[in-house]
C-alpha cells in the first residue's frame, strides 16, 4: 500500500494553507511555519541522519575493508572489493544461504498467500459469525514472529512433538522432522504459512471493495462461479495481490527468528536453514568479520531494490485499477 | 484499493440476498472454517498443554492436554536461570514501553510536519521517508553496532539506549506514515479557524492536531508495543549481560541447555511471554485487525 498509494505531499488543493498564508500578507507566516516545519521534523532527521544515513555510508566504506570489531579504525585495511569477489566467487556458504533464502520466498510466499486469499474467500460473506473467525485466523500473525512461538514450532515437529502423534493415528511413524536436512526448512515455511492472517485481513478488505454489479453482470452472462471468479474477482483484486506479493516476498527474504530458534543460531542440521539475514548475522557477530557482513548487507538491499522494482515493472501487465489512474 | 486511512469508514458490505446466489451451501462452509481453525489453533493450544504437562507426561502422552495439570512447570522456569524471569518480563515491558512513548512523541511530530507545515524540501524528504519504509533492518545493523560501540552506549551502564534511541528518532517510517494519512483526514477547517484565533504552527499542533490524532496513537502504541515485545534480531544483538536480557533472548537460553528436562519449564515461560500480545488482542481485536490493512509492513 505504502507502495503504490504514497500521497503526494506537495500537492495542494483549493482552499489549502497557502491560499490562506498568502491573504495574509507577504509571506511572514510562511516563514514561521517553514521554521517550524524544521523544528517539527528535527528528531525524524536527526534519525534518518545518525540512525539511517551514516551507518549506509559507514557500512559501504567498511564493506571495502577487512573490518573486525577488535582492531582500533585506525589500523583498518582497504581491501577494495576482496569481499565481493569472496562473497561471488569463493565463498559456498554464502550461495547456499542465497539458495535457502529463494527457496523458502518462493514457496512458501505463494503458498501463504494462496492460503489467505482462500480463507478470505470463504469468509467474504455478510453473515455473523465473520468477525469471530477473521480474529482467530490474525491471531497466528501476532504471534508468530515470536521466539516463543518458534520454540513450541520447533518442538511441535520434534520426535516426541505433536505432528508426529497426529501422523500414528494414521499408522505413519514420524521422524524429527527438525533434525532433518531435507525437511528443516519445510517447517519453517509450514510456520509462515500458519501466518496467513495478515494478508487475509487485507484481502477481505480488497474482496468487499469488489462491486456486487459485477457478479451479477457476469451471472447475466452466465459465467459460472470459477468463471466469475477468473473474470471479476481475480482482476478486481489485482491490486492488493500485487500488494500482499511485494510485502510478503520482502518479509519472507527476511526471515530470522525462527531459522535461528530452530539451529540454536547456527543455520543447521547442516546449513539447511542458514537464511541469508542468519548467515549475515553470524558472519558479522559470530565470525566478527564485519566488514564482509556489510558487503552482503549491501547487495541484499541491491536484491531487495532490485526485486522490488522487477514486481512494479511487471505489474503493469496484470495489475488492473479500476478507476483508470495509475496509481 | 485497500483503505489506507484508518479515518477511512469501512466499506459497505452486499446485502446478504445480492450475494448468496454464489456463495457455496453455508454449512459445508461453516465445517471448512472450523476445520481451518482447528489446525491453526493446533498449536496455541498443544503449547499450552504441555506447558502444564508433567515432566513423565510430556514423553508418554501424546495427547493434546494433561491428564493431570502441574503448574510446577511455571515455578521452575521462572527460576530456571541465574536471574529469575521476572527480571526478564521487567526488561522487556520497559523497553516495550519506552518505545511506545518514543514512536508515539516523535513519529507525530514528523507526521504534523509532513501532513500540515508547509517547508522547503518537503517533498524530497517526504519521499526519502517513504524509501525508508522498505529499508530491511538487517541491512542497518552491523554499521549500528559499530557506532553505538563507539560511543560506549553497548553494553555501556545502561544498555538499552541502543534499542531506544533510534525510536525517539521516528526511524519507524511505517508510524509516520500511518500517521500522516490519519491527519490527512483532519479537516483543515479546523487549522484555520485556530489560525484566524493567533494560533500558529505550534498552537495548531497542540490544540487541533494533538487531541484530534488519538485513534492513530493509539493503534501506533499498540503495534509498536507487540512488535517490541516480539522483536528478536535487535535485542539479540544489543544486550549481552544475563541480568540485561529481555523475555526473547532468555528464551533462547533454553535451547542452549537442551536437556529433555527443559521442555516443561521452557514451555511455560513461552507462554507467559505470549500473554500480554494475546491479552493485547483479546482487548483489541478489532482495532488490530482493521489496522492490518494499513500495518502489512510487517505482518
Amino acid at each position: 500500500m505504502a507502495l503504490t498509494t504514497a500521497p503526494d505531499p506537495t500537492r495542494r488543493g483549493p482552499g489549502s494553507d497557502r491560499a490562506h498564508a498568502e491573504r495574509r500578507g507577504p509571506g511572514r507566516f510562511r516563514n514561521s511555519e517553514g521554521l517550524a516545519g524544521y523544528v517539527f521534523l528535527s528528531p525524524w532527521l536527526i534519525g534518518l541522519m545518525g540512525i539511517t544515513a551514516v551507518p549506509m555510508l559507514l557500512s559501504l566504506y567498511l564493506s571495502f575493508t577487512n573490518y573486525d570489531i577488535l582492531t582500533p579504525f585506525s589500523e583498518v585495511q582497504w581491501v577494495g572489493l576482496a569481499n565481493y569477489e569472496r562473497m561471488f566467487t569463493a565463498d559456498p556458504s554464502y550461495w547456499h544461504a542465497v539458495r535457502v533464502t529463494l527457496t523458502f520466498a518462493l514457496i512458501a510466499v505463494p503458498l501463504k498467500l494462496a492460503a489467505a486469499l482462500g480463507v478470505a474467500l470463504l469468509l467474504n460473506r455478510a453473515w455473523r459469525g465473520v468477525g469471530v473467525f477473521r480474529g482467530l485466523f490474525y491471531l497466528p500473525s501476532l504471534l508468530g514472529g515470536s521466539v516463543a512461538l518458534a520454540i513450541v514450532w520447533v518442538n511441535m515437529f520434534n520426535r516426541d512433538g505433536a505432528f508426529n502423534s497426529l501422523l500414528s493415528l494414521f499408522g505413519i511413524t514420524g521422524k524429527p522432522w527438525v533434525n532433518d536436512p531435507d525437511w528443516a526448512l519445510e517447517t519453517l515455511m509450514v510456520l509462515a504459512i500458519w501466518q496467513f492472517g495478515a494478508p487475509m485481513v487485507i484481502f477481505l478488505a480488497g474482496l468487499k471493495q469488489v462491486p456486487t454489479e459485477l457478479y451479477e453482470a457476469a451471472s447475466v452472462d452466465g459465467a459460472g462461479r470459477f468463471r466469475q471468479f477468473r473474470n471479476v474477482t481475480l482482476p478486481m483484486l489485482s491490486p492488493v495481490i500485487f500488494f500482499n506479493l511485494v510485502l510478503e516476498t520482502i518479509n519472507g527474504f527476511q526471515g530470522f527468528t525462527a531459522a535461528f530458534v530452530l539451529s540454536n543460531g547456527t543455520g543447521g542440521p547442516v546449513d539447511s536453514t542458514l537464511m541469508y539475514t542468519l548467515n549475515l548475522y553470524i558472519t558479522g557477530f559470530t565470525d566478527l568479520n564485519m566488514g564482509y557482513a556489510s558487503a552482503m548487507a549491501w547487495v541484499f538491499l541491491l536484491a531487495i531494490a532490485v526485486i522490488t522494482a522487477i514486481f512494479f515493472s511487471t505489474g503493469r501487465f496484470w495489475v488492473h485499477y479500476s478507476d483508470g489512474e495509475d496509481r | 484499493m485497500v483503505t489506507v486511512t484508518p479515518t477511512t469508514a469501512a466499506p459497505t458490505t452486499a446485502p446478504p440476498n445480492a450475494r448468496r446466489r454464489q456463495g457455496g451451501r453455508p454449512v459445508l462452509r461453516l465445517l471448512i472454517l472450523v476445520a481451518i481453525v482447528a489446525v491453526v489453533l493446533y498449536p496455541l493450544i498443544w503449547m499450552v498443554g504441555t506447558s502444564l504437562k508433567s515432566q513423565e507426561e510430556i514423553v508418554n502422552n501424546v495427547g493434546l492436554l494433561p491428564e493431570r495439570f502441574t503448574p510446577g512447570n511455571y515455578t521452575a522456569g521462572w527460576s530456571n536461570f541465574d536471574v529469575s524471569f521476572g527480571r526478564f518480563f521487567l526488561n522487556s515491558a520497559m523497553v516495550s514501553l519506552l518505545t511506545v512513548i518514543g514512536n508515539g512523541l516523535s513519529c507525530l511530530l514528523a507526521a504534523y510536519a509532513f501532513a500540515r507545515l508547509r517547508f522547503r524540501l518537503r517533498g524530497m524528504w517526504f519521499a526519502v521517508m517513504i524509501g525508508t519504509l522498505l529499508l530491511p533492518q538487517h541491512v542497518l545493523i552491523v554499521p549500528q553496532y559499530i557506532l553505538f560501540r563507539t560511543l560506549g552506549l553497548v553494553g555501556g551502564d545502561w544498555p538499552y539506549l541502543p534499542l531506544l534511541i533510534p525510536q525517539f528518532l521516528a526511524t519507524e517510517a511505517f508510524f509516520v506514515f500511518l500517521m500522516v494519512q490519519f491527519m490527512r483526514g483532519v479537516p483543515r477547517e479546523l487549522d484555520e479557524a485556530a489560525r484566524i484565533d493567533g494560533a500558529g504552527p505550534f498552537g495548531i499542533f497542540r490544540h487541533i492536531i494533538l487531541p484530534l490524532s488519538r485513534p492513530a496513537l493509539v493503534t501506533t502504541a499498540i503495534f509498536s508495543f507487540i512488535w517490541t515485545w516480539n522483536d528478536f534480531f535487535r535485542q539479540l544483538v544489543f544486550l549481552s549481560q544475563l541480568e540485561d536480557y529481555t523475555v526473547p533472548v532468555a528464551l533462547t537460553l533454553f535451547i542452549d541447555s537442551t536437556s529433555q528436562s527443559a521442555v516443561g519449564p521452557m514451555f511455560a515461560m513461552s507462554v507467559l511471554s505470549l500473554l500480554p500480545v494475546f491479552l493485547f488482542f483479546v482487548a483489541f481485536q478489532r482495532m488490530l485487525v482493521e489496522g492490518i490493512n494499513t500495518s502489512g509492513i510487517k505482518g
